[in-house]
């Protein structure tokens, strides 16, 4: 099976080599792998790429979540593989660049694209694809679906192929890389149906994933009270620092925190309020169309999406009339 | 020179777009004509002409949760409505049949819509079918049209609820709302070995009593926990009646009684 995936990647990566000059798409796909990656050293040997606080786009590849790498003693680990083929090829090539021992983890954090569709890059290593136990089906129900839409913005070459877990993760596992030992939390329902979170045990330091946005709006495609749940009680832990899924690369806990916790409670309380007064879902995403918030980025691209979202959840939560 | 073949260049790219759009337009008229050849015998539905208003958003912010909402103008004329998304999957989202308790003045539903897509609205009335259309951009992003977790819709499945709203001109606003995770099915991945049947809502029947409110087939273009909101014309204290089945052939039957009157 390994096989005939990494045959496929050397096909993918054929094509991608002949398509070069022959159109404008794969000139600004092999710019974007050109430009070395930028790398901040959060911890010690932590090194994440901070993302573009942007949608994805042919100019950035797709390179748009945090990203990154634990090496131990023995082996390394990938944090979210990144947004694309060509996202998580200059990931690899960055690894290298620091170490030469083996990737003996990919970590999957959740199904979106811009965190997942880097996978395809790291086949040739034989990782251990890790991901929470409910990432199959939603890779299943949803992958191809997200590859098309990619696809359409970056090409086929850039794109990649989708890489389903070869482990997944019921509730908690530990990965040892010598040295160092990563715990791993699968979370009930909260930023998505399948959020993984990471701790790195020698330096405390917390990678929450997309369960953590700064900066740019937090995206809900999970549970709005799940996830509210979910910070609550992260927030009493005591972590060094964290790196979000999007945002800066590395910040105090509870300087990630206040700003999410307080969108997501204003979301809850407007959602819950609108269905309190009768108001239709329509009468609601039109208001929240024209709505500005100038605490975060891309607002107007997703704030209408949760509004959606936290109504379907809540107008089910309990029989109010 | 250079100026020439630049205006050259720049007239050719300008060609080229316009020749894409007419493409496309073209693309989305025949689709359009295929799809109505089919779903009405070859009958061409003629333009609305104001009978039909279709009030939905320019984008698909959520693409798992569109609301569409459906004005006629001569609703006492209209027999029968189909609501059609071109580019889904499965074009029909639903085939409504009125009864004489219904009130269609004012009718929303909440659907899929999977890419850019024009959405019509097709009437049966006695001069013939009448349509009109609407255009919807895509959501972009992570939002997809199907559930991240269609297992927890699932264990609340066949729950309804109806709830009252103002009463107008003889009829009273409705919303019904059914919990059901109206799953499309996934295909056997090789990988994950990940197999799980379609399940989707076939019909959806409201009565009250002997009367017909509405008959409505579904399918996969429909949100998952769809609401639909309607009109009725209330005649006495009968319970109303609401019956859904599904393509694993459930069916869910509950009564709600008619909104009290001494408010």
């Amino acid at each position: 099976m390994a096989r005939a995936a990494s045959d496929r990647l050397r096909l993918t990566r054929r094509g991608f080599g002949a398509g070069l000059g022959l159109c404008c798409l794969p000139k600004i796909v092999r710019a974007a792998s050109d430009r070395p990656m930028r790398l901040n050293e959060v911890a010690p040997e932590i090194f994440i790429r901070r993302g573009a606080d942007e949608d994805a786009s042919p100019e950035n590849g797709d390179a748009i979540a945090n990203i990154g790498f634990v090496i131990g003693e023995n082996s390394v680990a990938v944090l979210d593989p990144g947004g694309s083929l060509a996202d998580g090829a200059r990931l690899r090539a960055a690894i290298r660049e620091k170490t030469a021992k083996k990737i003996s983890h990919v970590v999957l954090s959740h199904a979106h694209p811009d965190h997942v569709f880097g996978a395809g890059a790291f086949v040739e290593d034989q990782p251990s694809f890790v991901g929470h136990a409910r990432l199959p089906k939603i890779l299943a129900a949803r992958g191809e679906f997200y590859r098309k839409r990619l696809v359409e913005i970056l090409g086929e070459a850039a794109t990649g192929p989708l890489v389903f877990p070869t482990a997944t993760v019921e509730a908690a596992t530990h990965i040892d890389l010598g040295g160092r030992v990563l715990r791993l939390n699968a979370h009930p329902p909260a930023h998505s149906g399948a959020d993984l979170s990471v701790i790195d045990s020698r330096s405390g330091h917390f990678l929450p994933a997309d369960l953590v946005f700064v900066g740019r709006v937090p995206s809900l495609d999970g549970s709005l009270l799940g996830w509210l749940a979910e910070l609550d009680g992260m927030a009493r832990e005591n972590f060094s620092a964290i790196t979000p899924g999007h945002g800066p690369a590395r910040l105090a806990w509870t300087e990630a925190l206040a700003p999410l916790r307080a969108y997501l409670t204003s979301l809850r309380d407007m959602t819950q309020g609108a269905l309190d007064a009768d108001q239709p879902l329509d009468r609601l995403l039109a208001a929240a169309e024209r709505q500005r918030d100038s605490n975060w980025t891309l607002f107007a691209d997703y704030h209408p999406h949760n509004v959606a979202q936290a109504f379907h959840e809540l107008e089910w939560g309990e029989d109010r009339k | 020179m250079t100026r020439m073949a630049l205006v050259l260049i720049l007239s050719c790219v300008a060609v080229l777009a316009r020749a894409q759009d007419a493409d496309e337009a073209g693309q989305r008229e025949k689709r359009w004509t295929d799809l109505a050849t089919v779903l009405f015998d070859g009958r061409a539905p003629a333009p609305a002409e104001g009978l039909i208003d279709i009030d939905a958003p320019n984008r698909a912010e959520d693409a798992a949760l569109v609301p569409v909402r459906v004005t006629l103008s001569q609703p006492g004329a209209v027999e029968a409505l189909w609501l059609v998304i071109d580019d889904n999957p499965s074009p029909l989202a639903a085939h409504m049949i009125f009864g004489p308790g219904l009130d269609a003045r004012n009718l929303s539903f909440r659907v899929r819509v999977d890419s850019y897509s024009f959405i019509h609205v097709v009437i049966a009335t006695a001069e013939g079918l009448r349509v009109a259309q609407k255009f919807i951009k895509a959501s972009g992003g992570c939002s997809a049209p199907m559930d991240a977790d269609e297992d927890a819709a699932r264990k609340t499945m066949g729950e309804m609820r109806l709830k009252w709203g103002k009463p107008q001109d003889g009829a009273t606003a409705a919303k019904l709302m059914i919990r059901h995770p109206n799953f499309n099915g996934m295909q056997m991945n090789q990988l994950t070995r990940l197999y799980t049947p379609a399940d989707y809502i076939e019909t959806i029947s409201l009565r009250q009593g002997e009367t017909k409110i509405f008959d409505l087939d579904g399918g996969i273009s429909l949100s998952s926990d769809p609401v639909l909101g309607f009109g009725v014309r209330l005649s006495g204290a009968a319970p109303i009646e609401a019956t859904v089945t599904d393509s694993l052939k459930n069916v869910w039957t509950q009564e709600f009684a008619p909104p009290s009157t001494g408010e």
